[in-house]
């Protein structure tokens, strides 16, 4: 199976009540953050090692793992770390960051779909800087490739995949066949979330990422890394949509402990009359 | 004429409440552009959900209505929400998981920007754009959408759910466009529902929320505390992600997004993806041991105990108010 993952680098998640906006509301400042993988991206790779190993051995590649980045030259960092958990070649996507889009962004991976062939394009549900949850769908839609959004489990078949998606009031399962589109949700990445089919239906994987040992970094420096231009995939380089400015979120002023149970029903009751 | 089209959003032959906050949305769209919106009701059996949608003051409704439409898939449903969408400047859903994966794609049919999951629409001299939460809702980003049609999702919790307005509107049928080589490689094979007799998380006028301290006990101890108030349960992703509550009950930056009158937060450190999904709460109780735990900086009231001991005591109390 060969499997295209699309990375993006994201200030880091964790420290996102950190970023900053300054007075002229005209951008959002995440100076002091340090670049991490968007959470989603990085659970997309796990599953796609999964899905191209046996779960008991690894470092075995059963098919081909592709990862893709958009980004100035710093970015290789984010592709890099990719190889070095185990994906086979990567390339980076020469563009500014705030020249893209979600469109834009769909557009290439579409040319570099049709170059590459993969049997499955698995990218997280959304970047978390942005929020907008919709690369994935854009780019199914305009490959007319079966998609599968919010994946939590996924069981390979013969030709396609089994998808467990987690929707409001339940859990969808739809079997989709290749060429497809997955984007992942959290849960994608638990220790009996995703099969090949050469691993045993009774292995558990570590919940979580695979972390990449120091001689694999080494080695991750010599795998393959070609840059393509922006121009080469997009002919079409005009944004969809414009932001013109940003604002802080209002502060929510400081609340109080209370002393007890009763102090709390009382002043629940009497103070904020929420009861 | 620039108009607007909801797209709703039905199960089991009935509208669910996330169309009545797209409606709400399109009648401000609709007021500030000079135009009309209508409501494209899609899927089969859907005659019910049409009927309630004639009551929201759509200037039409429009029903496509086919056997090929029984199981959502957003292969089968795009090509009709797109080629009925064409005819108006915004294509509007809500951000369910309905939404989010029908409109994003309905965008990239259309070669529309999107607007994903707005939190508010400014109206500038005729013109619309959005305001929605970003950076887990620690910064808003103002934007608008270039494209002759523009596609948007509203975030629930924003967005009041529409009253009826009196009125009844006309219903047309649509057709239904057939779907391309995607849907020929997609089946629904099964949808396992978490039945419930709580309100709906997105809905609820109190939600009960529990963190991953109550372990195996998650419904021991807070299904009181949620029957008492008739709230609905909630969950932090830790919580989820461990097994003690089923994932549909996640509430933060890539779950469900609340802000319900009161919120109660068992247990719960309060990470910044948890925050993203509760903080626009009106009131934030925060029950957790440590006092360090960054949920108090969001709590009106914070108690700091040992949640075992505190909410079945919390339990006796309330009923005790309430029958006093």
């Amino acid at each position: 199976m060969k499997i295209l993952v699309p990375l993006k680098r994201v200030a880091d998640p964790d420290n996102a009540n950190k970023v900053k906006i300054p007075a002229s509301g005209a951008t959002i400042e995440t100076t002091g953050l340090e670049w991490k993988p968007n959470p989603f991206d990085e659970y997309a790779l796990e599953a796609a090692l999964r899905l191209t190993e046996d779960g008991k051995a690894p470092k075995v590649r059963a098919g081909e793992v592709v990862v893709v980045t958009f980004g100035p030259k710093e970015t290789e960092t984010t592709l890099r770390a990719a190889l070095a958990t185990g994906a086979d070649r990567a390339i980076r996507v020469d563009a500014a960051d705030d020249k893209l889009d979600g469109h834009l962004v769909a557009r290439a991976l579409k040319a570099l779909v049709e170059r590459e062939k993969p049997d499955l394009v698995l990218m997280g549900k959304q970047a978390v800087d942005g929020d907008s949850n919709q690369v994935g769908q854009i780019l199914a839609e305009q490959l007319d490739y079966p998609m599968a959004t919010f994946a939590a489990t996924m069981k390979e078949e013969a030709g396609g995949l089994l998808v467990g998606r987690e929707v409001d009031g339940g859990v969808i399962t739809l079997r989709v066949k290749f060429p497809a589109v997955v984007t992942v949700d959290l849960r994608i990445v638990a220790p009996t979330s995703v099969y090949s089919m050469k691993t045993a239906p009774a292995f558990k994987y570590n919940d979580g990422v695979r972390f990449a040992a120091l001689p694999a970094i080494m080695a991750a420096k010599k795998k393959p890394l070609a840059e393509v231009k922006l121009a080469d995939l997009a002919a079409d380089q005009g944004l969809r949509v414009t932001y013109h400015g940003f604002q802080a979120p209002p502060a929510r002023k400081a609340g109080i402990k209370v002393k007890d149970v009763t102090d709390l029903v009382n002043r629940l009751k009497n103070e904020a009359k929420a009861l | 004429m620039a108009n607007v089209l909801v797209v709703a959003e039905s199960a089991e032959g009935k509208l669910r409440k996330t169309t009545h906050s797209a409606v709400t949305f399109a009648r401000q769209a609709a007021q500030a552009l000079g135009g009309a919106f209508s409501i494209l009701v899609i899927g089969h059996n859907v005659a019910g959900a049409a009927e309630e949608a004639r009551a929201l003051g759509a200037d039409k409704v429009l029903v496509a209505d086919d056997a090929s439409l029984k199981d959502y898939l957003a292969e089968r449903y795009a090509p009709t929400v797109a080629e009925v969408g064409k005819g108006y400047a915004v294509v509007v859903g809500t951000a369910s998981a309905y939404g989010k994966d029908l409109l994003a794609r309905v965008a990239g049919r259309l070669g529309s920007g999107y607007a994903a999951d707005i939190s508010e629409l400014l109206v500038e001299g005729g013109t619309l754009k959005y305001k929605r939460p970003m950076f887990a809702g620690n910064a808003f980003g103002i934007m608008s959408v270039s494209t002759p049609v523009q596609v948007v999702s509203v975030r629930q919790s924003a967005f009041a759910a529409a009253e009826p307005s009196g009125g009844s509107s006309d219903v047309a049928p649509v057709a239904v466009v057939a779907p391309g080589a995607a849907a020929s490689r997609i089946e629904m094979v099964s949808f396992d529902q978490v039945k419930s007799e709580r309100p709906e998380l997105t809905e609820a006028k109190v939600v009960v929320a529990g963190g991953r301290a109550l372990k195996e006990r998650f419904n021991e101890i807070l299904d009181p505390l949620a029957d008492t108030l008739t709230a609905a349960l909630g969950a932090s992703r830790a919580a989820c992600d461990a097994g003690y509550a089923p994932s549909d009950l996640q509430v933060g930056q890539t779950g469900k997004v609340v802000a319900p009158p009161l919120y109660f937060a068992i247990g719960i450190s309060g990470a910044i993806q948890h925050l993203a999904g509760m903080k626009n709460s009106k009131v934030i109780v925060a029950v957790n041991k440590d006092g360090d735990a960054p949920i108090f900086q969001v709590a009106d009231y914070g108690l700091v105990a040992d949640l075992f001991q505190v909410v079945p005591e919390l339990v006796k109390q309330l009923k005790a108010a309430k029958a006093g």
